[in-house]
């Protein structure tokens, strides 16, 4: 009942010994580094949006990938922090950081309350119960016109004088991603993590050894919700609007892809997944406004022959190398 | 403001037509054990062909009959075409379906443009009827009452015919029941049409009085959860109760929180899930 979508993904540890790993992270910290001295204006930019939505995709891959709890709310939970960023630094006038932290702290808090509702269901179930709540998010963000804006949405305030350009705001968005990303993974391959791995394998076999099973379920979807805060922070700074759309369900659906594009329970793979995604959605929409088509149909492919992700489908193909 | 009885009725045509719509979505729910998230797109699909048949022919009945049938066809076109490529894993079948929302949600954007529709309704639903010291508008009344019929229809089918009592077996054992010689696909992609047709006759009436709009799809598709997720996985009576609950729950939020009306069904929902997490008539696998 509970069957993650890839749970068989032999562990990346396994596969590449650890100084081989720390010479790729290396190389891609390197490369992360170095992008916007080799690419336009333009282009630094989708690779700034591309790295907040791989933190949206990681905290949804740490429910999906290491719970074994697939979410279908955390477009909402991303989109109220974003809500909450702009409300505070306009309608308020309160300062950025503050804004920032609320945002998250809002991301956190609505994610406890889901959370509190959700955990007790698994599987289908607990996909539908997310989607609903979700979706209470977005009608009340469309309906609360007098907070909101209604359809209209809030425009922001600006962004500060000092991430003004595509490259300073790029290094920016990096700097916190990069940490957030270290303490994501350190999350899940924490013995918490070890845990909710055990949960997701099998549930009464943990509850059986004396785990407290709801309450690291709880834990893991509150956590991921902060995770899911702080990249809706980020994308209030980066998009300087927010409207309904911003919480809608197919924001969660697009987070989602995003991590089984790269590879459900691989983490980093959200980084390949995220990219995929929206570099093909702006090639996409030169030659068509017909995106959510184009989104629709990835979902059903990938859905049928590649369950397991590009980077799942790597780590498979390695392991069965060796 | 309070709540007067042009409120309840509101309430409880509206709950009529959630479930006409929450009863196909929950005998596919509960006998395939899909969760077609294409449900709401199928409502909108429904209503939008409905409307353009209504258009061309000027009869409700065949604009209505119409939507049935294309989004049965729809239906089992999904169900041969591309859920069979995931039979059997839960979650993928899920993700497909949400898959197939988007892209039907789209192509009717294409056909149809972002414009609001209004199925029109035939002369004789036109108008209010007079129910005491209130007028109320008398195709309302007719959902209302089709909702009942569907009701009745639905369970005689299921609790009085030998299709129905194969449909019951399925949902607690479809292995057994392949094992009596029966050929269960077949009864599954009969439920898998009727469900979807259900969606199709909810677009047609829903169209008519809530009017269709981008957007609509997911709006009844969420009520939909709700109803199923109140209501339990596969139980008629079930999405009839949950329908009525959220019906009347969300006509009482309007009047009395006009802002957060959306906000109204998430109470009872938390409250029911915190003490049944398998819905009101639920039962587990």
């Amino acid at each position: 009942m509970t069957a993650p979508l890839a749970s068989t993904l032999p562990p990346l540890e396994r596969n590449l010994p650890r100084g081989r790993t720390l010479g790729w992270l290396a190389a891609l910290a390197v490369a992360l580094v170095g992008l916007p001295l080799v690419l336009p204006g333009y282009q630094v930019s989708i690779a700034a949006q591309i790295l907040i939505f791989s933190v949206l995709a990681m905290s949804i891959d740490v429910l999906a990938g290491f719970a074994g709890r697939t979410p279908l709310c955390h477009g909402a939970i991303f989109g109220a922090s974003t809500y909450v960023v702009i409300y505070w630094t306009t309608t308020l006038g309160g300062s950025l950081w503050a804004g920032a932290l609320l945002g998250i702290l809002a991301a956190t808090a609505l994610a406890a309350l889901f959370a509190l509702l959700a955990i007790r269901t698994s599987g289908v179930y607990f996909l539908l119960l997310t989607l609903a709540l979700g979706m209470i998010v977005w009608g009340v963000c469309l309906r609360w016109t007098s907070v909101t804006g209604g359809e209209n949405g809030l425009r922001g305030a600006g962004r500060p004088a000092f991430l003004a350009d595509h490259v300073s705001f790029y290094y920016a968005v990096l700097a916190v991603v990069a940490p957030v990303t270290f303490a994501i993974w350190r999350f899940v391959h924490s013995p918490f993590g070890m845990t909710l791995r055990g949960i997701r394998d099998s549930e009464s076999r943990m509850r059986a050894l004396g785990y407290n099973v709801p309450l690291h379920l709880f834990l893991a979807f509150t956590i991921s919700g902060a995770f899911a805060g702080v990249a809706g922070a980020l994308y209030a700074v980066f998009n300087d609007f927010v409207s309904p759309s911003t919480v809608q369900l197919s924001q969660s659906v697009a987070g989602l892809l995003m991590a089984i594009t790269g590879g459900i329970g691989t983490l980093l793979g959200a980084f390949v997944g995220a990219a995929c995604i929206i570099l093909l959605e702006n090639v996409v929409s030169l030659f068509t406004a017909r995106w959510p088509t184009v989104l629709g149909l990835a979902f059903i492919l990938i859905m049928i022959f590649a369950p397991e992700g590009i980077v799942g489908r790597a780590r498979l193909a390695l392991a069965r190398r060796r | 403001m309070g709540i007067n009885l042009f409120q309840i009725l509101n309430g409880l045509t509206f709950a009529a037509l959630l479930f006409i719509v929450a009863s196909g979505f929950t005998l596919i729910f509960g006998l395939l054990r899909i969760v077609n998230l294409a449900h709401g797109a199928l409502y909108l699909f429904g209503g939008l062909v409905g409307y353009s048949a209504a258009q061309a022919t000027g009869s409700f009945v065949l604009g209505t009959l119409a939507a049935m049938a294309c989004v049965a066809l729809l239906g089992v076109a999904l169900d041969q075409g591309l859920l069979r490529f995931v039979r059997g894993v839960e979650l993928r079948q899920v993700l497909l379906t949400l898959g197939i929302a988007f892209v039907l949600n789209d192509l009717g954007l294409v056909i149809w443009g972002g414009d609001t529709y209004t199925m029109p309704v035939p002369d004789a639903l036109r108008g209010a009827a007079r129910i005491g010291p209130l007028f109320y508008p008398k195709f309302r009344l007719f959902v209302l009452g089709l909702g009942i019929v569907v009701f009745a229809a639905l369970w005689l089918l299921i609790n009085r015919t030998r299709l129905g009592a194969l449909i019951r077996a399925g949902v607690d054992d479809p292995e057994i029941v392949e094992a009596m010689g029966i050929n269960i696909r077949r009864v599954f992609l009969g439920t898998f049409a009727l469900g979807a047709a259900l969606a199709g006759l909810g677009g047609a009436v829903g169209g008519a009085f809530l009017t269709l709009y981008p957007g609509a799809d997911a709006e009844i598709l969420v009520f939909s959860l709700a109803v199923v997720i109140i209501g339990g996985r596969g139980s008629l009576v079930g999405a009839g109760v949950g329908a009525l609950l959220v019906g009347l729950l969300n006509a009482i939020g309007q009047v009395l929180f006009p802002e957060l009306a959306y906000f109204v069904i998430f109470g009872p929902m938390a409250l029911i899930l915190a003490f049944r997490p398998l819905g009101l008539f639920g039962r587990t696998a």
